[in-house]
């Protein structure tokens, strides 16, 4: 049997991290392929329903990225979705969502090596986590059913 | 029926050699909705947008995805293709195959896989995108240039010089900048302030400009064309309207003990002062926490000299609202203080200096009136070291980038050391002489062939003193590595150059990016490099990274092309990317219920209430309204929204959701 292989999405901003990671790519930074890249204006436009979402239809870990604070090209938008988190989170210790499948991050666009390190540590991380199974079994069986 | 095209690109073999793009091409090709699904070897080249084109006209596509390299890249080019062919361009989106797969993944099945859910996933999103329009926004045709050295004082000159209005706001109480410090300029060692001070005062005359000095820029909101930009004129305690320049408050002012900032520290200045005789405009500032009537509450005497009672001590400063359409920033650099190397005495040694000192001991209005002496005793140096790469291409010291300009203005020093003290030995520690420009390398020959510059290839490690003389010791990398020792009058240090003090704060007020070293990043470096990310904000000088004056002066002249271009519309046209609040049928109207949390989050104060009346006048309800003239699309809205009332275009829910949905088959 093959090694485990943690699905992993990350919700970007466009202006940062997005652009972080095109640079990872000019600069040939290898970093590992189970990572989708999902693109919005702004760390403030995450709903986070989205990761609900996400752990719902089969994700094992989720990572969160922006700008730095107060390099937000909107302002304030990053702060809002760390104020928002810090709610999401003890939310997420509520509901049962386990937050260490949650990676928040920031990452500017002079910051291409940084986000690839954050992408192979994060799925370091929830290869040792394991299959979200728990989520997975929840979502299909008890809600579609 | 969504009927989409997806379109992969090899981007030569960029693409194609991690990814098997027939393979993608194949997989996009069973998507529901895809109806048509090719690669091809370079889709932005002329015949891959054709390509494209027609696809849309045969297939009558309602939807594209070219999957290519990474939409900040190529996003505009594919979107106009469409519009070429009559598919709304907001109907294009772009999956980045490039940057984020085959650059960053090795060749195999898990790469392909990859490509694969990129490309549903964004076919998913194009099938929601709605058609829409750009929206048209007017332009204030007045350029806002922050800082006035030599780079602002070319991009005002040739903004004012299309016709158009420049406001120019400078940190200091004259314009100038390092440029008005240096003694001669290379290669040609003409007069550094002979060609300035000329272009100084036609600013200052220039109809079309207008001079905030002793000024800072405290905050800017809006986007391009249609900025609002508050300036803090900081307060002179002088009438600048009353003030004739005479002087004879700066000469009778008794306290005249205080470190002069333009002499850098070599003399010493009162506490009104003018920065430097040739100051532009030439108004005196006072220093208030020098002042003797700030301290104590007694002296006076400026006012009491002043035949123009210009004198104002109660002045405070004045914030001055401006509406702008541009912005280009020409903040310039700094250098390393002495202080900065430890192991050349932290700035300890009186006869150690910076580049920049020296400049002003070999300037004819400097201190020492353009003789070379010893800032400690007053003497002449016979033996003087220069030492390149001072802090410089050290990683160790969190500086890996070279400074540009020290190997010319090194070999420049020596030349002038040379020219003034016939009977003294110049010597260059140096790395590698990097003298690439026009007439550049002639001069640094120039320097060791006519003017006996001792070139030593190696660094230099220590500098401590021994009776009365500076000991350099260093290395000689061409003599096999040998330690060589020098003992010297004087030491000068090429220190690096930085981003100046107050650039990060600068940089988040007006939302540009910038790198590790702070210095502002440019939009793409080599096609975009004197835009920034912002629509409308320009760079230009050495605020970008350390340049000398050919570069900043010809980036500026770049920067004021561009302005000029962006003015010479009378509209612009925006992403319509923007939020939007929904609406219904009466009697709900919309489902927003009011709560005005959006309000709140709002970075540009771009929601606004309407009231919904009947007939009669009464209020039936109130509803956010999203004014799109100064929505900029960040969304934050969106999130917070709890009757999930408000969409921004491009980013739906519908389109989020769908695109995480459609990624979670793997």
């Amino acid at each position: 049997m093959s090694e485990f292989e943690p699905k992993i999405v990350a919700f970007v901003c466009n202006w940062c991290t997005y652009a972080g990671a095109d640079l990872t790519g000019t600069s040939r930074i290898k970093y590992s392929s189970n990572v989708r890249i999902v693109r919005f204006p702004c760390t403030g436009r995450i709903d986070y329903m989205l990761l609900t979402k996400a752990f719902a239809g089969g994700a094992d870990g989720i990572i969160v990225s922006g700008c730095h604070p107060n390099d937000c090209h909107y302002t304030s938008g990053n702060f809002y979705a760390r104020r928002r988190w810090m709610v999401f989170r003890r939310l997420c210790d509520f509901m049962g969502i386990d937050t260490r499948r949650i990676i928040f991050s920031w990452v500017s666009a002079a910051e291409g090596a940084k986000w690839a390190q954050i992408v192979n540590s994060a799925n370091e991380e929830f290869k040792k986590l394991g299959p979200y199974e728990n989520y997975h079994k929840l979502s299909t069986q008890e809600i579609f059913e | 029926m969504a009927r989409i095209g997806v379109f992969i690109c090899h981007c030569g073999e960029n693409i194609s050699a991690t990814v098997d793009c027939a393979k993608v091409a194949e997989a996009a090709a069973k998507f529901p909705g895809v109806v048509h699904s090719i690669d091809y070897k370079y889709m932005c080249s002329d015949p891959g947008q054709t390509l494209v084109g027609n696809a849309i006209k045969e297939h009558n596509l309602t939807g594209v995805v070219v999957s290519a390299c990474s939409p900040r890249m190529h996003e505009p080019t594919f979107r106009r293709a469409c519009a070429e062919a009559g598919l709304n361009p907001y109907q294009c989106e772009m999956a980045n195959l490039r940057e984020h797969c085959s650059w960053v993944h090795e060749r195999n099945e898990k790469t392909d896989d990859k490509a694969i859910d990129l490309v549903r996933m964004l076919v998913e999103k194009v099938k929601r995108n709605n058609a829409l329009q750009p929206i048209k926004v007017p332009v204030t045709k007045t350029a806002l240039v922050i800082g006035g050295g030599v780079a602002g004082i070319q991009a005002a000159l040739d903004i004012a010089n299309a016709g158009h209005k420049v406001i120019m706001v400078e940190r200091e109480p004259s314009i100038g900048g390092h440029m008005s410090q240096l003694s001669e300029t290379f290669p040609t060692l003409d007069c550094s302030q002979c060609i300035l001070t000329p272009r100084m005062v036609e600013v200052a005359q220039n109809p079309n400009i207008k001079l905030y000095t002793y000024a800072e820029i405290e905050s800017v909101e809006g986007f391009v064309g249609n900025f609002i930009v508050k300036i803090r004129k900081k307060a002179k305690s002088i009438d600048e309207s009353k003030c004739n320049g005479c002087g004879l408050c700066t000469t009778k002012c008794p306290n005249k003990k205080n470190p002069n900032e333009f002499e850098l520290g070599m003399a010493k200045r009162p506490a009104i002062y003018v920065p430097f005789p040739q100051a532009v405009p030439n108004i005196p500032v006072i220093d208030k926490t020098q002042c003797t009537y700030y301290k104590t509450g007694k002296c006076k005497i400026c006012e009491k000299v002043c035949q123009a009672n210009a004198i104002q001590f109660d002045q405070q400063d004045e914030i001055i609202e401006v509406p702008v359409g541009a912005i280009a920033i020409c903040t310039g650099f700094d250098i390393k203080k002495t202080d900065f190397f430890p192991e050349y005495g932290y700035g300890k040694h009186k006869d150690i200096i910076d580049g920049l000192q020296f400049e002003r001991l070999a300037s004819a209005s400097g201190p020492t009136a353009g003789e070379i002496r010893r800032p400690s005793d007053g003497q002449v140096p016979k033996k003087i070291v220069f030492v390149a790469c001072a802090g410089s291409r050290d990683p160790a010291k969190g500086i890996e980038y070279c400074s540009k300009i020290c190997c010319m203005y090194t070999a420049k020093h020596a030349i002038l050391y040379k020219h003034k003290v016939h009977d003294g030995t110049a010597y260059i520690f140096y790395m590698d002489i990097r003298a690439a420009g026009k007439n550049y390398d002639e001069f640094t020959r120039r320097a060791i062939e006519e003017d006996d510059a001792k070139y030593i290839r190696g660094r230099v490690s220590k500098i401590y003193e021994r009776d009365g003389k500076l000991i350099v010791v260093g290395a000689d990398t061409l003599m096999g590595a040998q330690t060589v020792e020098i003992e010297a009058d004087m030491v000068v240090l090429a220190t690096a150059g930085v981003a100046n003090q107050g650039a990060e704060k600068l940089a988040q007020i007006l939302h540009v990016s910038y790198d590790q070293h702070k210095f502002f990043s440019e939009a793409h470096p080599k096609l975009k490099p004197v835009e920034t990310n912002t629509a409308g904000i320009y760079l230009a000088g050495a605020c970008q990274s350390p340049k000398d004056i050919p570069e900043s002066v010809a980036a500026a002249s770049g920067v004021a092309g561009k302005i000029s271009c962006l003015f010479s519309n009378s509209e612009l046209t925006r992403e319509p990317l923007i939020a939007v609040v929904d609406r219904l049928a009466p009697p709900q109207y919309s489902s927003c219920t009011g709560c005005f949390m959006c309000q709140s989050v709002c970075p540009y104060n771009a929601i606004e209430r309407e009231e919904i009346k009947d007939r009669n006048g009464n209020l039936v309800k109130q509803l956010a309204f999203i004014n799109p003239g100064l929505c900029q699309g960040c969304g934050t809205c969106v999130a917070v929204c709890k009757s999930k009332s408000i969409d921004i275009e491009g980013y739906t829910n519908s389109q989020m959701y769908s695109e995480v949905d459609a990624l979670l088959n793997f």
